[in-house]
């Protein structure tokens, strides 16, 4: 009875090693909070995305673990929190909303790694990453005043903050360069993922005259409403040519994977330290899809403004910049705005009929 | 043959006991199906599902964490069901509560006001959530509108109205112009009971509200009255009670609980009015307050169940690689069975063998 019983013992401390050491030995575990389902083929799809491509990269050097849908309310914090007592210990959380919740959980957790996207607060243990998509709009801007026959655009926009005032600004910014009187539309969705209201609000804006559509909301159903009615339309966050053929333009693509390898990279090599990076064209945390469904002359002026963007030749938000008033904007970074005025933009620039939601 | 649903003389209470063991017992039958369908061991997810978060006091904090707020809006709103009184609108009274209460947060934000203001909020959310509940129904007792209707509109006026103090005359002014409100000074924040954990003096208001409510239910003539009008409300005319005045109390009473889980919320886990900071709790109430048969200890039971399903499916997850979806599937496969074996309390299934002529006849 007692040889059994020790023997059984030591199977269960042998079975017990062999499986922490299979796991738990040296992967490095890197967690995920996604804001909507991985399929939305918008902004979580593209960070999902990212993490397919991390474990492409490194494979059984690391374990990934995504929690999907998380809501920017009381329960980011617990979730954030469950992926750090399962033993993760590099964090990207992907939504602004997320920015409290993850600083609560940083400072709990010290030695952890955090990276949150889109915010404005960070810790020693807390970084914060974005991409400019803004220099994506610019030149959408100049592609659909080209491309408008009626010179109205439609712009469904999800929440007033800098992010989407600032890509509002740049297209029309952008549109002005080959149309100065380019009218544009704007319908405030008040939601990031909603199919059935951003189709809706394209439904709306192709019947107020509007015949190019573009949006800050992530799914590609405007794209389809363009479609069905015959019209163009710019995808968003990913490449959702599939959803248009005949209508998309181009689309603003958000390319995370080459920022979370190098991320994972000096993670696993000890060398991770916080950092607060906003990648534009140039280091291809942006990426423009192929421009489609409109003549050559178009299409070489995008790529050549594209061309110029990634040179450091062309500023979207170069001086002057005059706003809604007539009122020239101070201009703090030499030939153009500053990264701090851009972040925090809160006024139309001028040529824009509309007025800012609670302002 | 024939399968047919007959009402039973009287309702079972074996039945009415042994129903909800059943309805688990199916669900645990079907999601082992699922699970193994999926290609995962079945009973190890249903450990992780079930069991896992009962065993650690990280998890079992977390649960009350998320069933405070359930519950007592499940509270308010099974006295209205049982007059029936139909609010649908918790969800408005909810942000109401959260946004009566934040106002003293913001205004005293910076200064250095006493220990005063929390209570203070507590008692403004309650009476805000109450203000806005008796909205639809004097509307009904005075026009006869449907409350149904009234309450459930009044929950988007909420919404926006939230939305426009946030973006606009509450906008943190260090924000960026992000639509939130600063940060809740110490003394406007729930205190917390562990250290460490998140587990706050919300958890605790919870299981006061559910004991009143136990004894305003079995102890007292308003309960009685509540519950006669709503059973029987030809009876309770008859016995000189006034119905109009019960939607109203009824309607304060409910809109009051979900003020007051409004504001516990915020400044609670949240620690500052956001948009969207509410995960859809005043409909998730509605639930909680029929799986626990419109009884507080029911209800408490319901609630913390419903949590556990919501702890546990994030673990399983993070532990198994099981998708979201599959939880909500689980969730919506035990609200049917309960719902489902409910149904046998009052009926019971039979089966008619039709005669030959018959038959033909039909034929």
């Amino acid at each position: 009875m007692r040889k059994i019983l020790i023997a059984a013992t030591a199977v269960m401390i042998a079975a017990a090693a062999s499986l922490s050491g299979a796991s738990a030995a040296d992967k490095l575990k890197v967690g995920f909070i996604y804001l909507g389902p991985v399929g939305d083929f918008g902004w979580t799809y593209q960070h999902e995305v990212a993490r397919q491509a991390l474990v492409k990269e490194f494979g059984d050097k690391i374990e990934t673990t995504y929690l999907e849908n998380v809501s920017e309310g009381p329960d980011a914090e617990r979730s954030i929190e469950q992926l750090v007592r399962a033993g993760n210990k590099l964090i990207f959380t992907t939504s602004f909303g997320y920015m409290d919740p993850t600083l609560k959980v940083a400072k709990k957790y010290p030695d952890v790694h955090f990276e949150h996207a889109t915010g404005f607060k960070s810790d020693k243990n807390m970084g914060i990453y974005n991409g400019r998509f803004y220099e994506g709009r610019y030149i959408q801007g100049i592609i659909a005043g080209k491309m408008s026959k009626a010179g109205v655009l439609g712009y469904i926009a999800s929440f007033p903050i800098p992010e989407v005032i600032m890509g509002i600004n740049a297209t029309i910014l952008g549109a002005q360069t080959v149309n100065p009187n380019i009218k544009v539309k704007i319908i405030w969705a008040n939601t990031w993922f909603d199919p059935g209201k951003e189709a809706d609000a394209a439904k709306a804006l192709l019947d107020q005259g509007a015949d190019v559509i573009m949006q800050h909301t992530d799914s590609p159903a405007a794209m389809q409403i363009a479609s069905e009615r015959g019209k163009l339309a710019f995808g968003q966050d990913s490449e959702m040519i599939k959803f248009g053929p005949k209508t998309q333009l181009t689309s603003i693509i958000d390319n995370w994977a080459p920022y979370y390898i190098d991320r994972v990279k000096a993670e696993l090599d000890g060398k991770w330290t916080t950092d607060n990076v906003w990648g534009g064209l140039k280091s291809k945390m942006v990426v423009m899809a192929p421009y489609t469904n409109m003549p050559d002359d178009v299409k070489k002026m995008a790529m050549d403004t594209e061309a110029a963007i990634i040179a450091g030749k062309l500023f979207p938000f170069k001086c002057p910049i005059v706003d809604q008033t007539g009122k020239t904007v101070e201009c703090k970074g030499g030939d153009h705005l500053d990264d701090g005025q851009v972040l925090g933009m809160n006024f139309y620039v001028k040529g824009i009929d509309d007025k800012i939601p609670g302002k | 043959m024939q399968l047919v649903l007959e009402k039973r003389a009287e309702r079972s209470n074996i039945i009415a006991l042994v129903s909800p063991l059943i309805a688990i017992g199916l669900t645990i039958v079907t999601m082992s199906i699922l699970f193994a369908i999926l290609g995962k061991n079945p009973i190890s997810a249903l450990g992780v599902y079930f069991i896992d978060p009962l065993t650690d006091s990280y998890s079992l904090q977390e649960i009350a964490v998320k069933a405070a707020p359930l519950v007592m809006i499940a509270i308010g709103l099974s006295l209205c069901y049982l007059a029936n009184v139909w609010n649908i609108g918790a969800e408005g009274q909810f942000l109401i509560g959260a946004v009566a209460g934040s106002w003293l947060a913001v205004e005293t934000h910076g200064t250095d006001a006493g220990p005063w203001v929390l209570p203070a909020m507590l008692l403004l959310a309650a009476a805000g959530g109450a203000l806005y509940a008796l909205i639809p129904a004097i509307c009904r007792v005075r026009f006869g509108a449907s409350e149904i209707l009234t309450s459930l509109m009044l929950v988007y006026v909420a919404d926006l109205f939230l939305d426009y103090l946030v973006r606009g005359p509450w906008r943190d002014p260090a924000g960026f112009n992000f639509p939130t409100t600063a940060e809740f000074d110490p003394v406007a924040t729930m205190p917390i009971l562990i250290q460490g954990g998140r587990l706050h003096l919300g958890a605790i208001i919870a299981l006061v509200v559910v004991a009143a409510a136990a004894v305003l239910l079995g102890r007292t003539i308003k309960g009685f009255e509540i519950r006669v009008v709503g059973a029987a409300p030809r009876a309770a005319r008859f016995g000189g009670f006034n119905s109009n005045q019960l939607v109203l109390l009824t309607f304060a009473i409910s809109g009051a609980l979900a003020g007051l889980a409004g504001i516990i919320e915020v400044a609670g886990p949240v620690g500052h009015l956001q948009p969207g900071f509410s995960p859809g709790y005043g409909f998730t109430a509605i639930i909680v307050a029929f799986l626990g048969r419109l009884n507080p200890v029911g209800i408490l039971i319901a609630g913390l169940f419903l949590a556990l399903t919501f702890i546990g499916g994030e673990q399983a997850q993070i532990a198994m690689k099981i998708p979201l979806d599959v939880t909500k599937v689980f969730q919506g496969i035990l609200l049917f069975y309960v719902l489902a074996c409910d149904s046998l309390i009052l009926y019971r299934f039979r089966l008619i063998f039709p005669s030959r002529q018959v038959h033909r006849g039909t034929a």
